[in-house]
């Protein structure tokens, strides 16, 4: 494994967890024990080589490590200007990055000696990814997902049940990613001695944004070990979309230092640029407090969270990680976002053309891609991560697209 | 020296215990808010907390979640909140803190809301997102205002922890009983008053207990080891009946209830 760069910007967080002004810990008193010891054990793992073994042998053997670095032949030549490379997530077991994350933390809930697992997902791919690291490690596993995504993902809720765990649907607020956060935070704070909380993103009280981050760097680790090998060398342009911002996070830390690499994070543009219809923070939103962390957050004048639209599920949220905000506000990556439209004509390009089903979400790192590789010369290069799969989604497109299904 | 400590000065040389009932600001609507204050201090409530409804409260129960959520959809802001407090806080004989999440105080500006509650007349805040690292600043701005900025201490805090946590706060600490959310318990935790009595010999702050009290026997397991008594979704409960039983009974209904508990912590 390689370590991370010596230079101040890859050294964030600090003790109080902040990158830059961005993070922190805004929780009730009652988490605080919990957070810490986290990040005690999480700080021992790392050191702890028979750990570390333990998790690089289920990347490997488990989720099928490394995922493949594949050229868009097709999409390219359609483009007809960069090279569109994908980094192929959506090939791991479970179909989505999300595995990377909660095998690691599953691993950290045996080391505190924890006996039970909660998760929160949007998409259903944190969840399944959790129910999936659960059943491996015989440990129960409650995940609280927003009735709208239930009706959204259902595929995904059925996976969760056949690995045993059980969906606890929510019913508050908008039925979305966001109150899946908000109820499972209220079960940690009744079960906090004996649960542990797999947070699926990078967003959060300190330390889950370093630990989600960290365990997703293997992306981006793997990519750049892969260009230098087949490429000879690193890409121009590495785009990832930016939902809570996991997979972008994994995908863009281990370049950070690497300033020739250009690096976009998208995020879901929705249906518009008006307030309520689109899930881009760090587009359009402004610094605050939600779930534990101070980062951009799409709020009102009184900080009340505003609501959020997006097709996709997992980008329907509207916060984001506080490295992405420490990110924009130091300039090392750029973000943008992508309507709704533009990236379900993403979807079908890639389905037509190079015979990937790509999630929803990552659909809208695609369209960005596309945009870039047209205005590139052919000798770019440009690698997108395939987040995940879009099977998960095929249902939600027939009825966006005002089709039968089946 | 604070109105909250000025009260807890008179309480404690008379060998009396404080009753803190909490309400939700704008639930259903902020005449409600203004007639209950009143209602409650006319009672005999020594402490009113008035929660600022907010989006996002991962501390809080089912039964204050959903009253924030009515008041919200009602479209409460926070400037009409203060506009009501800074009618109804002086004719109280008791003082008033905020609950509000640190989210609705970053966005209007740390200095700027400890000035607006200061200006209303209102004693401090209790902030249930904001641990003790992410304190100092807003300790500053509302030490300098002679706000009490109230602390909370819980059963999963470790006792070093906990000693830190009473050298910052001010006004009293806000012991919480159950780990968990806000919420009615039948049952409370049968450490709490060893835990309650341990904390009380490491500061002379005063120690008020909240979250899960409801039951005139939970006021009089605890009043002794205390020196207050905080109970909320018991009441933010009975509030949300106004739209069934009518303004006049469901203040009545309250006043009533009030009066229970406090028969029960003489």
């Amino acid at each position: 494994m390689s370590t991370a760069p010596e230079k101040i910007s890859a050294r964030v967080p600090d003790d109080a967890g902040r990158f830059g002004e961005f993070g922190g810990r805004y929780v009730p008193e009652t988490l605080v024990h919990a957070l810490d010891q986290l990040e005690q054990e999480y700080e021992a793992s790392c050191s702890d080589a028979a750990f570390q073994a333990e998790l690089d042998e289920l990347l490997k053997n488990y989720v099928g490590r490394p995922s493949p670095l594949y050229f868009a032949k097709r999409l390219t030549e359609k483009c007809g200007g960069a090279e569109i490379w994908f980094k192929r997530e959506d090939l791991n077991h479970t179909g989505a990055h999300k595995i990377n994350n909660t095998l690691g933390q599953a691993l950290l809930t045996l080391r505190m000696g924890k006996k039970r697992v909660i998760a929160e997902t949007g998409a259903g791919q944190h969840g399944v990814a959790t129910a999936t690291a659960c059943a491996h490690f015989g440990l129960p596993c409650v995940v609280y997902m927003g009735e709208e995504d239930i009706r959204r993902q259902a595929p995904n809720v059925f996976s969760m049940k056949l690995m045993g765990a059980e969906v606890r649907p929510v019913t508050t607020g908008s039925r979305t990613l966001r109150d899946a956060i908000n109820e499972a935070m209220r079960d940690w704070m009744a079960s906090v001695e004996d649960t542990h909380y797999i947070l699926g993103s990078v967003v959060g009280p300190h330390p889950f944004p370093r630990i989600v981050r960290d365990y997703q760097s293997v992306i981006g680790r793997e990519t750049i070990e892969q260009c230098r090998t087949r490429l000879d060398r690193l890409p121009d342009l590495v785009i990832a979309c930016v939902g809570g911002g996991s997979n972008a996070a994994g995908m863009f830390y281990p370049f950070v230092e690497l300033e020739e690499v250009d690096l976009l994070g998208v995020e879901a543009g929705g249906r518009s640029d008006q307030p309520g219809d689109h899930a881009s923070p760090l587009t359009y939103g402004s610094p605050g407090v939600l779930h534990g962390s101070f980062s951009y957050v799409m709020q009102d004048e009184d900080g009340q969270t505003s609501p959020v639209h997006s097709m996709s599920a997992g980008l329907d949220y509207p916060g984001v990680g506080p490295e992405h905000s420490y990110w924009k506000s130091t300039g090392r990556v750029n973000y943008t976002c992508c309507t709704d439209d533009v990236a379900m004509r993403a979807f079908d390009a890639v389905a037509q053309l190079e015979g990937i089903l790509p999630a929803l979400e990552t659909s809208h790192a695609i369209a960005k891609a596309m945009e870039e590789a047209s205005t590139r010369p052919s000798d770019q290069r440009i690698v997108v991560c395939l987040s995940g799969r879009g099977d998960k989604d095929a249902n939600e497109v027939a009825r966006l697209k005002g089709q039968k299904y089946g | 020296m604070s109105k909250i400590d000025e009260l807890f000065q008179t309480l404690r040389s008379a060998n009396r215990k404080a009753l803190m009932p909490f309400i939700t600001a704008g639930d259903p609507d902020l005449d409600f808010t203004t007639a209950v204050l009143k209602e409650l201090v006319a009672r005999g409530a020594s402490m009113c907390e008035v929660g600022i409804p907010y989006s996002d409260p991962i501390a809080d129960g089912p039964v204050i979640q959903a009253s924030y959520t009515r008041a919200l959809d009602n479209g409460v802001k926070l400037k009409s909140i203060l506009e009501t407090l800074a009618g109804v806080v002086p004719e109280l004989s008791a003082p008033v803190v905020t609950m509000v999440s640190y989210a609705i105080i970053y966005r209007h500006g740390l200095e700027k809301y400890a000035d607006e509650l200061k200006s209303r007349g209102i004693a401090g805040m209790i902030v249930p997102d904001l641990p003790v690292e992410e304190s100092p600043q807003l300790a500053k701005v509302c030490e300098a205002r002679d706000l009490s900025l109230i602390q909370l201490v819980t059963p999963t805090t470790p006792q070093d922890r906990a000693k830190k946590i009473t050298e910052t706060s001010s006004g009293f600490l806000y012991y919480v009983s159950v780990a968990g959310i806000t919420g009615e318990r039948t049952e409370l935790p049968p450490d709490l008053v060893d835990r309650v009595s341990w904390l009380r010999e490491q500061t002379p702050l005063p120690v008020c207990i909240g979250f899960g009290i409801s039951k005139p026997e939970h006021v009089k397991l605890l009043a002794p080891v205390a020196d207050g008594l905080i109970v909320g979704s018991a009441i933010v409960r009975r509030m949300a009946a106004v739209d069934d039983k009518g303004h006049d009974a469901t203040l009545q209904q309250i006043g009533d209830y009030v009066a229970s508990l406090l028969t029960a912590l003489d």
